[in-house]
């Protein structure tokens, strides 16, 4: 097998020897591993993008709320803020990339269809990144797919490196590594070589080390909404950061081997067990569900 | 096997958790699948965390919703169990403790066919995947990543040697095969899981050969 990749390392060796982004070294690599033609995989992937766009209209057209009572209309809140006469001194982009995030997590508590990019806790920050970028360049389906293929890219060091999931790693494994995902998605997309690429998830993923996973009553709700809300934003920064040539001092296989090594000092009541941080503060407890 | 670009983004999926809503409909719908047809009645168990938070999570729609062959990307998760009511399905659930030993989401489903009944446990480890860990009193390994062939069956000699011979036959490649028995010549149950797919007509070759009672075909589990 030619185009297999554990780690940056050997990710980026493949962009250089074949002069290839980090989308077309991960499809090339996808099409070697799984045997189907890379038109079905750009296909599957094109068609996942849209359902994550659908996701975001489901979500910003709620008004009701969820049945745990933590979420619901936030989104939509959010984005009318964004059109309103005085919209973020960062710009109405800014709330509106926001709000799409919040949008996937509301449709998720409402037994919505979402793609859960890499888990269904974190399945905001990609669509929404994606999709105002899509929006900001004209971009099309196709380009969006491609950045979903450079996101994979980095996710797949991630998935060998350490892991994506918030009861193994806290948030920092589910969050970080959608950040992670969207900023490499975006500086792709954006124009980033190779190195500015993996230097872009090495920027985000490490600004979300020791991030706990606190479910508020064991939902996928709160804090979960914001922090895909707020993580897309960390997104935009972390690929621009890297798109003007500033480099993290910390490599990207060294930040996911941080990941790694944090998320296994982490003590288990942070760790999607809803027993520590804001899940266990006296509003927190409230939330939690009665049994049967 | 390498880890997939569809499991990194993906699967495609009815909210609100990976593990508890897509993981717990796809063992509902490997449950159908291992009984060979659609379940009448159907005792489901949940112990641990799937029983602790299942109502926010929708454990028990997605379950049901798998009973009745849909997968974890159907919107009709949700209406699950009227749909289930509609078909005539009695499905009820309680709390079951199936030891320290067992993985927190884990499940036990009962099953009454028209023809067959059946139990299968099954554990939703997380992101969605979900791995068969008994059906009736066999202890199997069957996470559902590739096409797998189930053969009720009693135990005689040359049984397997027959039907690897019949695999090789159409160049089938084996990835496992899982064998156990209850006792010494009583009833076994056989699980093969391959590369691609079985053929239809060595699938219908099956029931006539001798020792076999039963087969069902557990495909690879949607969302895969």
């Amino acid at each position: 097998m030619e185009y297999q990749f554990q780690n940056a390392r050997e990710l980026l060796e493949l962009c250089r020897r074949h002069g290839a982004n980090v989308a077309e070294i991960t499809l090339r690599a996808e099409e070697e591993q799984s045997g189907q033609p890379r038109d079905a995989l750009l296909a599957r992937m094109e068609d996942y993008f849209r359902k994550m766009k659908e996701s975001v209209q489901r979500g910003l057209a709620i008004t009701e709320r969820s049945r745990s009572g933590l979420s619901g209309g936030d989104s939509k809140k959010v984005l009318e803020h964004s059109a309103g006469p005085h919209p973020s001194a960062l710009g109405p982009i800014f709330e509106r990339s926001i709000a799409y995030a919040l949008a996937v997590l509301e449709t998720n508590a409402a037994f919505g269809r979402i793609v859960a990019t890499p888990t269904a806790g974190s399945a905001g920050i990609c669509p929404a990144c994606l999709l105002t970028w899509q929006e900001q360049r004209q971009g099309t389906d196709l380009q969006a797919a491609l950045g979903l293929f450079a996101a994979a890219g980095v996710g797949r060091v991630i998935g060998y490196g350490a892991c994506f999931s918030g009861a193994q790693g806290g948030c920092q494994a589910e969050v970080g590594s959608a950040a992670a995902m969207a900023a490499a998605a975006i500086s792709e997309l954006d124009g980033g070589d190779p190195d500015q690429v993996v230097n872009a998830a090495a920027l985000a993923l490490q600004n979300t080390l020791g991030l706990i996973c606190d479910p508020i009553g064991g939902y996928v709700e709160a804090p979960c909404m914001m922090r895909n809300g707020l993580f897309g934003i960390h997104a935009f920064g972390a690929a621009a950061v890297s798109l003007s040539g500033v480099k993290s001092v910390v490599p990207f296989d060294e930040v996911v081997g941080a990941l790694r090594e944090v998320g296994r000092h982490m003590p288990r009541r942070y760790k999607e067990t809803s027993e520590g941080g804001l899940a266990a503060t006296p509003t927190g407890l409230k939330f939690l569900p009665k049994r049967g | 096997m390498g880890l997939s670009v569809f499991e990194i983004i993906g699967p495609v999926m009815t909210g609100p958790s990976s593990s508890h809503t897509a993981g717990a409909c796809r063992i509902g719908w490997a449950a159908r699948q291992i009984l060979g047809e659609p379940p009448v009645k159907a005792e489901v168990g949940l112990h641990g965390s799937f029983a602790a938070t299942g109502a926010g999570h929708a454990t028990r729609e997605a379950i049901t919703a798998g009973l009745l062959g849909l997968t974890p990307d159907s919107e009709k998760i949700p209406q699950a169990p009227a749909l289930a009511e509609q078909a005539g399905m009695r499905i009820t659930f309680r709390e079951i403790d199936l030891g320290s030993q067992a993985h927190p989401n884990s499940v036990r489903i009962r099953m009454e066919g028209a023809k067959v009944s059946e139990s299968v446990e099954a554990n939703s480890p997380g992101g969605g995947a979900t791995l068969v860990t008994r059906i009736g009193s066999h202890e199997v390994h069957l996470p559902g990543r590739l096409e797998t062939l189930l053969l009720w069956h009693r135990d005689t000699p040359g049984f397997l040697a027959r039907i690897t011979a019949l695999l090789s036959c159409v160049e089938l490649n084996v990835a496992s095969i899982q064998t156990g028995r209850t006792e010494r010549g009583e009833n076994a149950l056989t699980a093969i899981e391959i590369d691609g797919t079985f053929p239809g007509p060595l699938l219908s070759l099956l029931p006539s050969i001798p020792a076999v009672q039963r087969h069902s075909l557990l495909p690879v589990l949607p969302g895969s």
